[in-house]
């Protein structure tokens, strides 16, 4: 609490930190609040600073409940489309070792542009389907995308103003308060991080996007990232946004800065 | 390509066995989006065989999950030995796989 409390301090009314110093504050905070937690740990999220909860899911890990999700994700990836294409030829080094570099802010397109987003312009654009971006084959070849760059580190770069406002976009999404219960991301994954909300623990924001697709044991099933943050939304009571639209792309691309430099460890399982 | 993954450790005398089994498991209580009930389709009897021995029989019912995920452990059994493993559901459908003892 007290390194967001310096921060305010620190930089003067109407000036914005630059997203470095956002990003050192952060971390900052959260290696003040869980000093026995080593940094490259808390992409393992709640299971880095729970110990019991730790040991449950170390057990399901060992045969994880996202492995069928990762052979059906191989399947659809390597099927070629009605064209003879396939998602490979989308994607540099044919899709194998990529998910590290999404979401990122494309020069020409002037947006942001997640991996999802990328999978479904490779079908649109070969003249398939999109999927729907929430759960099902979108999350499979997520999950086998992400599994292919384990270990890999995430460094999402802001390259100019106009990444810039992206970034600022997200920042402001997850510092806001919003919903009937007026709580902002912030609320429960920074101040809260490690307390108890119902019967949950919160898990910390550090860290966070970097085992998408999740296998959730309360959705019984695998889901993407974006699912999440509408789920989140709607436990607010707040209207959840469109998946994939530009207001969690914007988010995703702030959540996802926030762990620069940690290591891509998806598709993951949790409560 | 098997429906079921399966893997087997041995500590000591004491086999752990988890498998993975990609099964719809159709209650036969759900309906589809005109109304019309989706037929029940679940596992009806999970063998695991050792050496050729039966070493756990299992009998389910449309309440187990889609996917299940079994784990369980026998004595016996030792590094190298063969396992197998296999499910027969109510449409008569069946599937097995084999694995080593590690």
């Amino acid at each position: 609490m007290s390194a967001t409390i310096a921060l305010a301090l620190a930089v003067p009314l109407g000036v914005v930190a630059t997203p470095q110093e956002d990003l050192d504050t952060f971390r900052a905070y959260f290696e003040q609040r869980f000093p026995n937690t080593s940094m490259d740990d808390y992409v393992n999220g709640i299971y880095s600073i729970d110990p019991t909860s730790r040991e449950e899911w170390v057990a399901i890990e060992e045969f994880a409940p996202y492995e069928l999700n990762i052979d059906n994700g191989k399947a659809l990836f390597e099927t070629p489309f009605t064209n003879g294409k396939s998602l490979a030829d989308c994607f540099p080094n044919e899709g194998i070792g990529v998910r590290q570099n999404y979401p990122h802010y494309d020069l020409e397109r002037k947006e942001v542009v997640t991996l999802e987003l990328a999978i479904n312009e490779c079908r649109e654009a070969n003249g398939e389907k999109p999927y729907k971006y929430s759960k099902g084959p979108i999350a499979d070849v997520s999950a086998y995308m992400a599994y292919t760059s384990r270990g890999e580190k995430i460094e999402v770069e802001i390259p100019n103003d106009d990444a810039l406002a992206w970034y600022e976009r997200g920042r402001r999404h997850f510092y806001a308060k919003r919903g009937q219960l007026n709580l902002s991301c912030a609320d429960c994954h920074v101040y809260n991080a490690g307390m108890y909300v119902r019967a949950d623990k919160l898990s910390p924001a550090l860290g966070h996007s970097s085992h998408f697709p999740v296998f959730r044991s309360k959705w019984g099933e695998l889901g993407t990232l974006h699912r999440r943050y509408k789920g989140c939304n709607e436990q607010v009571r707040a209207k959840p946004f469109k998946p994939q639209g530009e207001e969690y792309r914007a988010l995703e691309y702030f959540h996802t800065y926030m762990s620069n430099g940690l290591e891509i460890n998806g598709p993951g399982a949790r409560k | 390509m098997s429906s079921i993954k399966v893997r087997a450790k041995a500590d000591g005398d004491v086999v752990t066995v988890k498998a993975l089994m990609k099964h719809p498991m159709e209650t036969g209580q759900r309906k589809d989006k005109s109304g019309n009930p989706i037929p029940a389709h679940y596992i009806q009897e999970v063998v695991c065989e050792h050496n050729g021995n039966v070493v756990m029989t299992a009998l389910w019912g449309p309440s187990v999950s889609k996917n299940p995920y079994l784990s369980f452990k026998f004595t016996g059994g030792a590094k190298g030995d063969a396992l197998k493993i296999s499910w027969a559901d109510n449409e008569g459908k069946s599937d097995s796989e084999e694995a080593t003892i590690g």
